[in-house]
């Protein structure tokens, strides 16, 4: 029997991770995490989870802390958002390299500077070559979704990699939707017991974690954990029939509107999804027909199939809530990657939106769309890369 | 069964720190280890932080430790070890663990005093049932004898070198010792291994003492101490004798003296046979000589007082 | 030896084997050898307990041989040996002699 809430999305994920109820959960503040973390807090104080938080003095340790209670041998949780997740950098490639499956609800925020608290992808994007498996969340209800399949991918025998659940800073974490929700034993069941890979705690086989590499095997290593990534997606697609068999939500590598028949289309992550949605609607009333793309999962990415999606139409504009600078934006750069070995492929334009939690409306996305239009009857592309909707 | 601390009884172990390190010929760090190793009669799991213990015990597939060892970055070994203790008394409350296990982390000067700090705090705050181990060779040894807070005044290192301007390093020491024992934490120690009796029994003392605990060691360096390979343990015996590095441990709060040398030697005999202090011993940086050994009489009498307050 | 392929390699590089340093012998690292003169011997275990590199053999709680394969050759054994009547029961020599 699923449960019908209307919950912010940092609640949602909260439930989640309550239902789940792992051996060791890593704790500390930042803005807009925070409450999710606190929520959880609250689940240990009350004695709904019986999970040990570490309740640590800076998100550095508690992904240090995180990867040592991995490696010691289970289920292990954290979140964070922002300069949180900048400053745990180093120890995101470390949790990847030991290949050890920590499950992290990323609320994704601005960097600084300047100092801003808002929704944007700057710093998810920032980590998005750390061997983390990326799973990206247009609402709560995703997020919950993502976050539940997410121990069954990272912990999956074959994986054993660490996974983020993106999901949009105030826009999701702190808005009320309405939200499904399964039974606790459901979820209990679907990601099952923890199953252990070569555990720290156990002493009749003692091991040792982290050695330095030398050249002669470091690059074997990394060939080594490219070869595991190669695995995700056959393994997400998975998990994901089985969350559809429990929940009748189904969920792919990336999630498809209007797009088949598609001339222009846009490629959006998260929430901003949503607004485009119906700002498609509104132009296939006037008989454009345009269509979307969101990615789910971003690492890996799922290139070829990304590319077989957009490959029939005219013109596509990826859309980036973060900037590489000096670069194009992250997304972008991905999508041009995908479609470069196409056979056919669209005009590709990249704009730079809504950073530091600037609000996507629907004449943003119309600007793009009505742009697209001109580019697909032949007007010459100015500037590869713009800002949407910047002030001059 | 605890083994008695007697080399006799303890030769009957088994070495779980092995050889086949990689450490340089003489260090004092595999010296220390080996004796918290032996004095433990519990199954222990350790984590290390960056430097030169770590990359020279576990390197290009082979490990020098019998027990279970994580190493993850360099200034987060409370930090990692704090998650593994974390995770062990959770399987235990959840009744998948049924062994009692003791928890090591072991820190260079540079790991513990410096750029771990942070990390040390929080998880001594915290409470975690667990040893801190700072073994303190005075630098930044494994990048090139780098001076960090540990490093004692006067030492020539590679950026604080002696030179005409500046003889070196200016700044005193850290004393870090006493800043875990303001965490109010139940037991702090230091400890030598050339009183390789009294280290163990404070080892001892540590694993049956339940929370936070930390010791420091001294560790000697030929390599960045400029001294000869085969001086770990009569420098470190030196340095005690001299009360530069005094022996003693604070036990919920109170101060115990562990070794008072028979006659305190002048803090020269330390000096002297470390090629690091060489240029000490020109006339123009007499006054370097002098305030070293103020500050190693003022720390001493400190401690006699701390003592006498009980 | 042939070397190893991605394939071949821990998942996390992971050491599955506690202690298999001592496969890894670092005799040859050695300038100075360390002569034991049993005779001057009066079993401290002294040389044991100050070796930075687990070489000085103990059986049934009596010294034996140096163990040649890992001893580096630092010396503290000899200085830290008490000896006989000022006699010392460990001998640095240099290596080749
Ligand atoms: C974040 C970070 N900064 C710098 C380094 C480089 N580094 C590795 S070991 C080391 C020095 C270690 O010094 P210490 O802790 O005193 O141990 P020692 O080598 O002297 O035994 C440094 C600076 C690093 N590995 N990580
Ligand atoms: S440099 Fe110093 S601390 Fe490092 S291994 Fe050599 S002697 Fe030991
Ligand atoms: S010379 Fe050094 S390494 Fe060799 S046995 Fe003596 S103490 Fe050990
Ligand atoms: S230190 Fe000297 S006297 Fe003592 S056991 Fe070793 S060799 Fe014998
Ligand atoms: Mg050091």
């Amino acid at each position: 029997m699923t449960q019908v809430v209307a919950v912010t999305g940092n609640e949602a994920v909260a439930n989640a991770l309550r239902q789940i109820n792992p051996d060791v959960c890593g704790i500390y503040p930042i803005t807009p995490q925070t409450d999710m973390m606190q929520r959880f807090a609250s689940y240990v104080s009350d004695g709904k989870v019986d999970t040990e938080a570490i309740l640590v003095e800076s998100e550095h340790s508690s992904m240090s802390a995180c990867i040592g209670a991995a490696a010691a041998g289970g289920r292990v949780v954290t979140a964070t958002s922002s300069q949180g997740l900048a400053l745990m950098w180093e120890m995101l490639h470390i949790a990847s390299g030991d290949r050890l499956p920590i499950i992290m609800p990323v609320v994704n925020r601005a960097l600084s500077a300047p100092l801003n608290i808002h929704g944007d992808h700057s710093d998810a994007m920032g980590a998005r070559d750390t061997g983390w498996i990326q799973l990206w969340s247009e609402n709560g209800q995703e997020a919950y979704d993502n976050t539940i399949q997410a121990f069954r991918i990272g912990e999956h025998m074959d994986i054993r990699l660490p996974v983020m659940i993106c999901l949009d800073g105030f826009i999701i974490s702190h808005s009320i939707e309405r939200i499904e929700y399964l039974e606790d034993a459901e979820v209990q069941n679907f990601v099952g017991p923890y199953k252990n890979f070569l555990p720290l705690l156990d002493l009749d086989k003692p091991k040792s974690y982290g050695p330095l590499i030398l050249p002669d095997l470091y690059h074997e290593y990394k060939k080594a954990q490219h070869e595991v990534m190669a695995k995700v997606t056959d393994v997400v697609l998975d998990v994901a029939k089985d969350f559809e068999k429990m929940s009748g939500r189904s969920y792919g590598l990336f999630e498809t509107y209007k797009l088949d028949d598609a001339d222009i289309a846009i490629v959006i992550l998260n929430s901003a999804a949503g607004t485009t949605k119906d700002v498609i609607d509104e132009f296939r009333a006037k008989g454009v027909k345009a269509g979307l793309l969101k990615p789910r999962l971003f690492r890996p990415f799922p290139y070829r199939k990304i590319a077989d999606a957009l490959q029939h139409t005219k013109a596509v504009c990826v859309m980036d809530r973060a900037d590489s600078f000096g670069g194009y934006g992250p997304l972008f750069m991905e999508i041009v990657s995908a479609l470069y070995h196409a056979k056919d492929k669209p005009l590709l334009m990249n704009k730079i939106y809504g950073l530091g939690g600037r609000d996507y409306l629907p004449e943003h996305a119309e600007t793009v769309f009505s742009e697209l239009i001109e580019l697909a009857n032949g007007s010459p592309l100015k500037n590869v890369k713009e800002y949407l909707g910047a002030r001059e | 069964m605890a083994t008695g601390l007697k080399l006799k009884e303890l030769s009957k172990k088994e070495d779980l720190f092995t050889h086949g390190h990689r450490m340089c010929s003489g260090c004092g760090a595999p010296i220390v280890v080996k004796m918290i190793l032996l004095a433990t009669d519990y199954p222990v799991v350790a984590s290390n932080a960056t430097g030169c213990l770590e990359v020279s015990s576990c390197i290009a597939e082979y490990t020098a430790w019998k027990i279970p060892w994580i190493h993850t970055a360099f200034e987060n070994a409370a930090a990692t070890i704090s998650g593994v203790e974390t995770m062990y008394r959770s399987l235990k409350k959840r009744g998948k663990m049924d062994k009692d296990i003791k928890f090591i982390s072991f820190g260079g000067d540079g790991g513990t005093y410096d750029i771990g700090l942070q990390s040390l705090s929080g998880a001594m705050e915290r409470g975690h049932d667990m040893i801190y181990v700072c073994y303190d060779n005075g630098a930044y040894m494994n990048t090139g004898i780098q001076r960090s807070s540990a490093t004692p005044l006067g030492a020539d290192t590679t950026t604080c070198p002696a030179g005409i301007a500046i003889p070196g390093k200016i700044r005193p020491r850290k004393n870090l010792t006493k800043i875990m024992a303001a965490h109010n934490i139940p037991y702090v120690a230091q400890a030598s291994p050339s009183n390789w009796m009294d280290l163990m029994k404070k080892v001892r003392k540590a694993h049956e003492i339940t929370g936070p605990k930390f010791i420091n060691i001294l560790s000697p360096c030929n390599r960045g101490w400029r001294s000869k390979t085969n001086d770990a343990i009569s420098l470190s015996k030196i340095g005690v004798n001299t009360c530069y590095w005094p022996l003693y441990e604070i036990e919920n709060g109170v101060t115990k003296i562990t070794f008072k040398p028979k006659e305190k030697k002048p803090v020269v005999d330390f000096l002297k046979p470390q090629g690091r202090f060489k240029h000490l011993f020109a006339p123009e940086n007499e006054w370097l000589l002098t305030k070293m050994q103020e500050e190693v009489d003022t720390e001493w009498e400190k401690l006699l007082k701390e003592e006498q307050c009980v | 030896m042939k070397q190893k392929g991605w394939k071949d390699l821990a998942p996390g590089s992971v050491i599955l084997e506690g202690g298999n340093a001592v496969n890894f012998k670092t005799g040859s690292w050695r300038a100075f050898r360390p002569v034991w003169i049993e005779e001057n011997c009066i079993q401290c275990l002294f040389c044991w307990i100050y070796c930075p590199d687990m070489a000085v053999k103990v059986k049934d709680s009596k010294r034996n041989e140096f163990d040649y394969d890992f001893c580096k050759g630092c010396g503290i054994c000899a200085l830290e040996c008490p000896g006989k009547k000022g006699k010392k029961a460990i001998e640095m020599i240099e290596e080749g002699k």
